[in-house]
């Protein structure tokens, strides 16, 4: 088994992608129904007639694929352990069915836990972006990864 | 929804509440969060949650079908009683969601939102700037999840 990423492996202005995943009109559908029952996630005639012009996923929904993207390619070869919430989200762009997204990953700042010696933090930005490298949605958000020495001076 | 005029800083919108059940955290967790903390109970035990937790957009997924369903309840209200319905949205982001407590199996969070700034808007005259802090407290009283968000609201039109 490959030794997982650490703490320590992470470098501000690391920059990396991963995915892709094509986001289909059934899921954002599905998704929509169950947690963000609005007209302009659900059906294509009443979305044309919102903000929105057309069928596009709910912001959450994209937070909830970019977040499975990271799970597949990122922080399941990782000692994750979980993160305290999110600085900032911005919903950029609508995320239509048939996209194919990818999330660019960009190390901001990693600093030590101080009430945790086994624990860091990495900054990160990620970016959902489409086909045209356009980007759909953004965030700033800190992850937490066991070190791989834990309480060593940073 | 109220008109921006009719909104005071410091008013709350009890969303209501929602209980996590093991089948629901794991069905969530399969298809958008599949850390192991999320979808394995043996697993949650060793981690740092200590037991099964909801992933934390499952949290907030909750909260976003409550808002729409408390929109819902006061938009049919309020055309009962005859009166106009204002406009509001589309959020274009949000900010400051914290995850401080994690949310274990059977645990009910009670969400509410509170208006914590009101302002015109610069480049659209007939809509406000409203914020709220959305806030989630669980079964004993302990704040388990908050975040900051900015939404347009229709200003009254003989107002605007």
């Amino acid at each position: 088994m490959k030794p997982k990423l650490h703490w320590e492996d992470f470098k501000p202005g690391d920059v990396a992608v991963y995915g892709p995943r094509r986001v289909t009109r059934e899921e954002i559908v599905a998704y929509a129904a169950e947690f963000d029952p609005q007209p302009m996630h659900l059906d294509e005639a009443a979305a044309s007639a919102t903000p929105l012009g057309g069928l596009a996923a709910s912001g959450w929904h994209t937070c909830c694929l970019m977040m499975r993207v990271l799970v597949d390619g990122l922080l399941s070869q990782a000692a994750s352990e979980g993160a305290p919430g999110v600085d900032e989200v911005r919903w950029l762009k609508p995320l239509r069915p048939g996209t194919e997204i990818r999330v660019r990953t960009v190390a901001l700042e990693t600093r030590p836990s101080k009430s945790r010696p086994t624990r860091g933090f990495v900054k990160f930005r990620f970016e959902v972006i489409d086909e045209r490298d356009a980007v759909v949605m953004d965030l700033v958000c800190s992850q937490m990864l066991l070190r791989r020495e834990p309480g060593a001076p940073a | 929804m109220k008109y921006f005029e009719d909104i005071q800083v410091g008013e709350t919108f009890d969303l209501g509440r929602h209980t996590f059940t093991a089948e629901e955290i794991k069905a969530f967790a399969h298809r958008f969060d599949p850390q192991p903390f999320h979808v394995d109970e043996d697993a949650a035990a060793q981690s740092h949650f200590g037991a099964l937790a909801a992933s934390g957009w499952h949290t907030a997924s909750v909260w976003m079908r409550l808002m729409v369903e408390y929109r819902r309840r006061v938009t049919e209200a309020t055309r009962a009683r005859g009166e106009p319905v204002a406009g509001i949205g589309p959020a274009l982001g949000f900010r400051d969601m914290k995850w401080l407590k994690p949310v274990y199996v059977d645990d009910t969070i009670e969400y509410v939102s509170e208006v914590i700034e009101l302002r015109p808007s610069g480049s659209r005259p007939t809509q406000g700037l409203m914020t709220i802090r959305a806030t989630g407290v669980n079964q004993h009283g302990v704040l388990v999840f908050s975040f900051v968000s900015t939404t347009l609201v229709e200003r009254r039109p003989d107002e605007a």
